[in-house]
């Protein structure tokens, strides 16, 4: 147990905090990263999922994407983006990360879209919506728990892959870890990875508080949620959050 | 890394090709070494995770308490990175394939357990009454009732942890036992050489995909009824 004992004493030094390239500017770096690929794929995948679903073509593809995504090993996306001619570093990092967090993303917008009752939006166009009115005051309330489940499982993926890219020349908190093996010092390999391990945690909670929020409908508080979720057992959902 | 204008390094000049055959064909022994240990952790962390996570499923079942609790904590495990989990089990293995054994084995139990309880809950409760009217045992009951009935549900279940623990075993080459992941952070090393590189990423994605399509083909063996009634 002295690893954690060690890391313990790493986490409690200041220095380690505060210090240039220390664990506050990795975790800023380890976020920015996150943050960045999670929006670049959130402009690209929801336009892209609401097109297809409202054009009703693209199914199958859709489903082969969400099931390949889950085959492709997220260090070997990293690696094959870290050698083209973009160079390792930060840059390649965001691409593939942002590459990674699209196929999740896409179907539950996809499948969110496509869940809409088609009586509600041939009500709404019968009250004479416009195409444009329907999809964002009709469609787009009725599609965003899903389209929020899809962002919070891409989004908790990517901020815990993002460790990752260290292995590869890339920046962000797994840099502390990486660095622990290259130095045999089990007390920093510790807590980089309790360090990654609550931030993933965290963001998970974050998510799941943001997402209870934006959703409409009364009394959906985060606990309520839950607790349902807990009570009757869901399986599994894949990387794209469908059930192989 | 990058030259001026006008000037090239002798390294950029370097043929970098994508993919290479000669390599493969040079590298054959150590490629398929590669895939054999990849493959006996994956298959090892299948089968612990299953057999793990089966007692699991059925003492959760007994209550709902308990299969809240299993679930949430199933969540919680699913959530730490790979990175952190394989770096949490390092001082208590070191450096071996038993590491990654054991990281491999808590994520695929954790996805197992939740499907298990789902497949488990999802037999309905008047057949399982019937069947208990009918004089079946706890054994008999499971082998006949519980396991046929909740039969798709555990192999999508089994499917899903296999396919994700073939992309999550390359993670093992922060202890040097990736399987196909040392191919990818070798070439990555060896002077950013990509066909090792590809060539490790693209077996590890067959060698999911081919996991999958047995899978499946396992699960049409053993469910002979779901395709009458499709047909």
């Amino acid at each position: 147990m002295t690893g954690f004992a060690d890391a313990l004493v790493y986490l409690n030094d200041p220095l380690n905090w505060t210090r240039r390239d220390g664990i506050l500017d990795l975790l800023g770096e380890h976020l920015a990263i996150s943050a960045v690929a999670v929006l670049a794929a959130l402009v690209l995948a929801v336009p892209l999922g609401v097109a297809l679903a409202s054009s009703g073509r693209g199914s199958g593809a859709v489903v082969v994407l969400s099931n390949v995504s889950r085959a492709v090993p997220t260090l070997a996306l990293l690696t094959l983006f870290a050698v083209t001619p973009i160079g390792f570093g930060n840059r390649a990092t965001t691409i593939a990360l942002a590459v990674f967090a699209f196929p999740p993303i896409l179907t539950n917008t996809y499948v969110g879209f496509r869940g809409v009752d088609p009586d509600v939006r041939e009500a709404a166009v019968g009250m004479g919506m416009s195409r444009w009115q329907v999809v964002r005051r009709v469609e787009f309330p009725l599609a965003l728990p899903l389209v929020m489940t899809g962002l919070r499982t891409a989004a908790v993926q990517v901020v815990a892959t993002t460790g990752l890219a260290a292995l590869v020349g890339g920046g962000g908190l797994g840099r502390i870890v990486n660095l622990g093996f290259g130095q045999q010092d089990y007390g920093q390999i510790i807590a980089g990875a309790i360090l990654i391990a609550a931030l993933a945690l965290l963001s998970e909670l974050a998510l799941v508080i943001l997402s209870s929020a934006a959703s409409p409908g009364p009394g959906r508080s985060p606990l309520a949620r839950f607790r349902q979720r807990t009570a009757v057992g869901r399986p599994e959902p894949t990387a794209a959050g469908v059930p192989l | 890394m990058s030259a001026g204008p006008g000037r090239a390094l002798a390294l950029d000049e370097a043929p970098n090709p994508w993919f290479d055959g000669s390599y493969v064909a040079d590298n054959w022994d150590t490629i398929v070494g590669y895939l054999g240990e990849h493959v006996r952790l994956t298959v090892g962390a299948v089968a612990i995770g299953a057999a793990i996570a089966l007692p699991l499923a059925l003492l959760g079942r007994r209550s709902r308490l308990l299969s809240g609790a299993l679930l949430g904590l199933s969540t919680m495990v699913y959530t730490i990175p790979s990175l952190a989990m394989f770096a949490f089990v390092f001082p208590f293995t070191g450096l071996s394939a038993t590491t990654v054994l054991i990281g491999l084995t808590a994520y695929s139990l954790v996805i197992l357990v939740r499907n298990f309880l789902v497949g488990l809950q999802s037999v309905p409760d008047d057949v399982r009454e019937a069947a208990r009217g009918m004089g079946y045992g706890a054994a008999r009951q499971f082998c006949q009732i519980d396991l046929p009935l909740a039969l798709p549900t555990f192999m999508a279940g089994l499917r899903i942890a296999t396919v994700s623990t073939v992309a999550l075993t390359t993670v093992g080459v922060l202890v040097g036992h990736g399987g196909l992941g040392q191919l990818i952070y070798g070439g990555f090393n060896a002077n950013f050489y990509r066909a090792e590189i590809v060539t490790g990423s693209v077996a590890c994605v067959l060698l999911a995909l081919v996991a999958d399509v047995l899978l499946a083909g396992v699960q049409r063996l053993l469910t002979p009824w779901a395709r009458a009634v499709r047909s």
